[in-house]
């Protein structure tokens, strides 16, 4: 009953007073919401980066030619000319090489590519049909390059989704017409799903022919700019490096690693590059959660702070009235409680639609981490009722005169 | 008729102390005012006039003496104990009215009655009432903001009414307002008076002072006068007005 009655009297008096109550509120909702955003923003950019290295495909080991101090992951390297089909096929075939699942060699190059008017210059790969499986590709349409394809040196071709619809912008089936290559005619066979990625790591915008096609009619090599290894697990995948590594060394007649023509780049390599960028991100993204809970907890005090004081000439008035300090504590608790919850509410609702916002607008990933959300409310509104309460039970404990008097 | 007795006070000081030095307010004071008297406490600033004020209305302690209000040894009291005191028996009006801003004066006049656990179907109607007799009876949902100083001194009155105190606490009443207004509220004084309301006054204004029928000078923390039976100026008459 009483508790009821504390409560209206606390929402008449807040609604009462809006500029005093919306400027608290403020001060709640740029703290918790500020902190959310933050937080979502950050854990957002970060699993994106993990995401795209996943994307890259996992249990992959990439042999590049070249020496190991060579820090090229695929495709820059293709002037190297050290590996074989040959070498690939033994890798394959090897009884000493048991942890392998699957070789795909590859030789790339950029081609001109043309379809009646429209062409495009665009990253040609040479590839088996093992391609696909060892780097987690599949085909949207049509079919991939076949055994057959590869063995009979046909002129067939795969498209990468952004490839083909540059080649074909009117959104016409590719599958069954013809193309060409650096002028020789390729009879479009399948397109691949969309992988993503932007820019240089674009994985779409590429074409895949049969790799003796590509060594034997377009670019005149004997030799692949890499082979890609898939490993049986992720757990084998030490074991994988080092037996394709000792069987390439002895077929390239290499005595000693450190001689290596060749250079093995496994995914966990890479991944783990990527998680230490990613822990000095998760390092970062404390500091600032951090950083901005402190401010946006100086905001709320301060606001509280000045407002509660403000009032002691009130809480001198209401003693003289005859209220306990019990009441007035209460009274101003209750306040408080309701100004953090209102303003947290809204702030987590800002937060969240921030972020919500921010991940359409970028193209990232929304997420929202409940412990952030609650970190953030908990801190401040902690902090809200602290500082709501103590001057309160300062000016409360003053003889009514002096805080009658308070300017 | 036997006369009862509202304020007991004996002995009475009040010493400040600061780091450097100690200042006497009020010196060995001892009066009694009985039930139905309208008392002014006149005296010039620094006289300990507003220090009285402060411990008869149980707001502040004093360093030494007794004090009993309407039968109850206020000295000895808690803080929330005296917080009671203050509002059951002590109706307080302030020169600077001290109402609450931006609230009605409905509200206003309610919120001792909260504090003193009337039955909430009760305030309105009593607020009403006492809002009434100040004459303000159509102005209830007006805030304060919205109404005279000489109005908001009624208020006042209105709420230290509501609780039906054993003892009207003036402080300064009329320092802020008109003198028109001044005499409404003086008006309202005697007529409370003659309905058998206690009233303690304290002013510095002669003229106000005039209107009550004892008049006590304090300087230097004691009282220098105690003049009893003073033929009060009848303020003129509100018509409106009834107890």
């Amino acid at each position: 009953m009483e508790i009821i009655e504390l409560i209206t009297e606390s929402l008449q008096t807040l609604i009462r007073n809006k500029l005093r109550t919306g400027l608290a509120i403020l001060g709640i909702v740029i703290g918790i919401g500020s902190v959310i955003a933050l937080i979502s923003l950050g854990e957002a950019t970060q699993r994106s980066v993990q995401d795209q290295i996943q994307a890259l495909g996992s249990n992959l080991l990439t042999v590049s030619p070249g020496s190991q101090s060579s820090g090229a992951v695929r495709g820059a390297a293709g002037g190297g000319t050290t590996l074989t089909y040959e070498d690939a096929k033994a890798i394959m075939s090897s009884a000493d090489v048991t942890t392998v699942h699957n070789v795909s060699p590859q030789l790339s190059k950029r081609a001109q590519l043309t379809a009646s008017s429209n062409n495009t210059n665009t990253q040609v790969i040479g590839v088996t049909e093992a391609y696909p499986s060892v780097n987690s590709i599949s085909v949207e349409s049509g079919s991939f390059i076949t055994n057959q394809d590869v063995l009979g040196m046909t002129k067939v071709v795969v498209l990468g989704p952004t490839t083909a619809a540059t080649l074909f912008p009117d959104g016409s089936d590719p599958v069954g017409q013809t193309i060409r290559i650096n002028k020789n005619a390729f009879r479009v066979v399948g397109v691949t799903v969309s992988k993503g990625g932007s820019g240089f790591a674009n994985r779409d915008d590429v074409a895949f022919v049969p790799l003796t096609t590509a060594q034997k009619q377009l670019f005149g090599s004997n030799y692949l700019s890499n082979i890609s290894i898939s490993a049986k697990s992720a757990e084998v995948m030490t074991d994988a490096q080092n037996q394709v590594g000792y069987l390439l060394l002895a077929r390239h007649k290499i005595s000693t690693p450190a001689k290596a023509d060749f250079s093995i780049i496994s995914q966990s390599d890479i991944l783990s590059t990527a998680s230490q960028t990613t822990g000095s991100f998760t390092a970062l993204l404390s500091g600032v959660a951090a950083i901005s809970l402190i401010v946006g907890g100086i905001g709320i005090m301060n606001i509280m702070l000045v407002t509660v004081n403000e009032r002691t000439r009130e809480i001198g008035l209401r003693k003289a009235l005859g209220a306990k300090k019990r009441i007035i504590i209460l009274q101003f608790l209750i306040e408080a409680i309701m100004l953090t919850f209102v303003g947290g509410v809204i702030g987590i609702v800002l937060g969240v639609g921030f972020s919500y916002v921010y991940s359409l607008l970028s193209q990232t990933l929304f997420i929202i981490s409940p412990y952030a959300v609650l970190l953030a409310f908990v801190v401040s509104a902690g902090i809200g009722i602290l500082f709501g309460w103590y001057p309160a039970s300062r000016a409360a404990n003053l003889q009514p005169i002096e805080a009658l008097r308070y300017e | 008729m036997k006369k009862q007795i509202a304020i007991d006070v004996s002995h009475i000081s009040k010493i400040y102390k600061t780091e450097v030095m100690e200042t006497v307010a009020l010196d060995d004071v001892s009066f009694t005012i009985d039930k139905g008297e309208f008392v002014a406490i006149m005296g010039p600033s620094g006289s300990g006039k507003s220090t009285l004020m402060h411990i008869l209305g149980a707001l502040d302690k004093p360093t030494s003496g007794t004090y009993i209000l309407d039968g109850e040894n206020v000295e000895k009291l808690s803080d929330d104990e005296l917080a009671d005191i203050r509002n059951r028996k002590i109706g307080f009006i302030f020169q600077a009215f001290n109402l609450l801003p931006r609230t009605t004066i409905l509200q206003n006049v309610m919120l001792p009655m909260r504090y003193g656990g009337v039955p909430v179907e009760e305030r309105k109607v009593r607020a009403q009432k006492y809002l009434e007799m100040v004459g303000l009876g159509n102005r209830l949902n007006h805030t304060t903001n919205q109404i005279s100083g000489g109005q908001q001194q009624r208020v006042a009155i209105a709420r230290a009414l509501v609780m039906t105190p054993a003892m009207l606490l003036a402080d300064e009443p009329t320092g802020n307002i008109a003198s028109a207004q001044a005499e409404e509220v003086m008006s309202i004084f005697q007529t409370l008076n003659d309905a058998g309301h206690t009233i303690v006054m304290i002013t510095h204004e002669p003229d106000i002072a005039y209107h009550a029928k004892r008049i006590i000078h304090v300087r230097d923390g004691k009282i220098t006068e105690d003049l009893k039976n003073h033929v009060r100026t009848v303020a003129k008459k509100l018509t409106h007005l009834e107890t």
